[in-house]
């Protein structure tokens, strides 16, 4: 019988029990950040547990990280959750990219960045948006508390394997339209449950043609559409993107020889398949209050149907009927494990190049990683940046998530480049937009949206 | 974890329906560090009065119910965020079985992966419990799988690998110890391009 890239990998990975009942997986590598993980090293502590393999653990501090003065942690309980975390990783011998770290950054944009992410393996971390590192070709995926700990303690996980769905994405990408914009019209068409229950792959030759950050940011927001996890068969993009990378396989010819053999046999191979023709695709941008209440552009905002969409317009304080460009926009935020990574930054860069953003924006950019950070200064970015009136900060997730000082006012429009825009996901009473870096950096120019497929920004 | 077998104790009746984590557990506690401490903040927002006092009506503050650790509660019990500190509450607080008519599938999955035991009764049987008095004590036997009060004996179903879990006070770690040599087995056998 064929079988998907899925199959192959997880069958490599199952140590004990039957298809259709919790199977005992071996856990290649756990990522672990300050907020989910407290709790589980305290678990192992009680019970007197080490950390199994302390060389398959990695962790770093994200979420509660403050983007001027990384050091000056104001609130007491981000302090002590990060504080914890550096003695949990002392005491339990795990590697830690701490505070100030050269490798320190959002999770999900460290472990490929370090080459610990790579094909065929099972990656899991305490956060939703594990399913990035899907984009390396491996079962990536998120977990709870309790899971974390045993993952600690066995370097193992039971679970049901879940059923498989195939996404075939083709067509060129129209001028202005951008991996994020995929994944969003995905969403949007299919709504943000259509993969409750599947391990999604996606395939074709528009994805074929994407780099690793743009296919990292399909893969990302796949927990969006209600998938755990999302994956990307590897190829010669993906084995270059880890060669060189400081915790890529010293070997890489073997290791490449052994990656290769996860594909997928053929589409029959999948439970269910859907196909997305991105050729006449629109950017798109977020109206409501969940990932899947998003427009393109060219579109107005849909009627009410039901009771959630009621909600939505009321919390966001829009009405059907409206475009996007006319959505006032006083804050701009790019970053996040979605769109942090420096080609982001670039596309967003190469737009307010001589450019200055609207009077009343705030724009905060704040790279994924300190690498990022590193890298896009010694291109300059952080002087168009900052000469086009944005801040330019220090890594972390930021505003992508109110638990930091980056919050996004009570009533404000945000147009943002992260991956959810549920209520006070950016602070409380917040208004999220979704959109691609460049579609964020026009709105952050105008003051509001605009269609950059036809207009110069 | 503590093993479970035979629970003799009073009760505490929160006959509502539909009790979500967040009444459990509201989200302003959730920034800890820590697993316990939790037990103070279980059902907040009824518990307290505006100004932080204890509500004198709601049945956890009353006196009589003092060391009860059965929760005698409604159908779709723990429904809502997935939270696990929601469970944490209700351990620390010292409860040690709940008694619903049902529970939301993640709230089931944590109780099972945190020792605090959850059987579901029928309705008649549930309004049975809930009408004895603060002082009168009733037994769960879980080998047995029966609820006992007064004269009467109520059969509850669980499934055979919570029971040997709960029983055993087997965590599932300690369960996945038991697959030490299959683990190693595997890790023997790993690529490695090192
Ligand atoms: S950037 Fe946002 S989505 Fe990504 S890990 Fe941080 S908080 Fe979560």
């Amino acid at each position: 019988m064929s079988q998907t890239m899925f199959d192959k990998i997880w069958n490599t990975h199952v140590i004990a029990g039957e298809p259709g009942n919790p199977q005992l997986m071996y856990v290649d590598l756990q990522l672990l950040h300050e907020v989910t993980s407290p709790q589980a090293f305290e678990g192992l502590r009680e019970n007197n547990r080490k950390v199994r393999r302390p060389d398959r653990n990695f962790a770093t501090m994200d979420h509660n990280v403050p983007t001027v003065d990384i050091f000056n942690i104001k609130d007491a309980i981000s302090r002590k959750q990060i504080d914890t975390l550096g003695k949990n990783a002392k005491e339990f011998g795990v590697r830690l990219a701490g505070m100030g770290s050269e490798d320190q950054g959002i999770v999900h944009v460290i472990g490929p960045q370090l080459g610990l992410t790579q094909p065929g393996m099972i990656i899991v971390c305490g956060d939703s948006h594990t399913a990035t590192h899907g984009a390396f070709g491996s079962i990536a995926f998120g977990i709870g508390t309790s899971e974390v700990e045993h993952v600690l303690a066995t370097q193992t996980i039971w679970q049901t394997k879940p059923k498989t769905m195939g996404i075939h994405v083709h067509g060129k990408l129209p001028r202005g339209v951008f991996s994020k914009d995929i994944i969003m019209g995905i969403i949007a068409r299919e709504g943000v449950a259509f993969g409750t229950g599947y391990a999604v792959e996606f395939y074709g030759d528009t994805i074929r043609n994407m780099s690793m950050e743009e296919r990292m940011t399909i893969c990302n927001m796949s927990i969006e559409g209600g998938a755990k996890m999302g994956s990307i068969q590897p190829d010669q993009v993906t084995y270059d993107y880890i060669s060189g990378r400081k915790y890529a396989p010293k070997q890489m010819d073997k290791a490449i020889e052994y990656w290769k053999q996860f594909s997928t046999d053929d589409e029959a191979a999948f439970d269910r398949v859907i196909d997305f023709d991105v050729s006449s695709l629109a950017p798109f941008v977020s109206w409501g209050t969940n990932p899947g209440m998003s427009v393109p552009i060219d579109k107005a905002f849909p009627e009410i149907k039901n009771n959630d969409d009621e909600k939505a317009y009321e919390y966001i304080g829009l009405k059907p009927g409206e475009t996007a460009e006319e959505i006032p926009i006083r804050f701009a935020f790019f970053g996040s494990c979605t769109n942090g990574r420096l080609s982001d930054l670039k596309v967003a860069a190469s737009a307010l190049k001589g450019r200055h953003i609207a009077e009343g924006v705030t724009a905060l950019v704040v790279p994924g990683s300190r690498e990022i950070k590193n890298k896009a200064e010694e291109l300059g970015l952080d002087k168009i940046f900052k000469d086009a009136g944005c801040e330019w900060r220090e890594p972390g997730c930021s505003a992508c998530l109110g638990m930091n000082p980056d919050r996004v006012p009570v009533g404000v429009h945000c147009a943002s480049t992260s991956n959810r825009n549920f209520e006070g996901r950016q602070g409380a009473g917040a208004r999220t937009h979704l959109a691609s870096p460049a579609m964020v950096a026009a709105a952050a120019i105008h003051g509001h949206f605009i269609d950059i497929r036809k207009e110069a920004i | 974890m503590k093993p479970i077998t035979t629970i003799t104790n009073t009760t505490i009746p929160i006959m509502k329906e539909n009790i979500d984590t967040d009444q459990l557990i509201p989200k302003q506690f959730l920034k800890n560090i820590l697993k316990t401490g939790y037990g103070k903040d279980l059902f907040y927002d009824w518990r307290y009065l505006p100004g932080g006092k204890a509500n004198p009506d709601f049945e956890l503050n009353k006196p009589e119910r003092k060391g009860a650790s059965i929760l005698i509660t409604g159908d779709n019990f723990g429904c809502g965020s997935s939270r696990e500190h929601a469970v944490w509450a209700l351990k620390d607080f010292g409860i040690e079985v709940v008694i619903a008519g049902s529970y939301s599938d993640i709230f089931y999955m944590n109780s099972t992966k945190n020792g605090l035991l959850a059987i579901a009764l029928p309705a008649d049987e549930r309004k049975i419990l809930a009408e004895i008095s603060a002082n009168e004590k009733i037994t769960v036997n879980l080998p047995d799988q029966v609820v006992q009060c007064r004269d009467k004996s109520f059969h509850f179903e669980i499934d055979p690998l919570w029971k040997h879990k709960f029983v055993n006070g087997l965590d599932d770690i300690a369960i996945t110890f038991g697959y030490e040599k299959q683990i190693e087995d595997y890790e023997a056998h790993m690529p490695s391009f090192n």
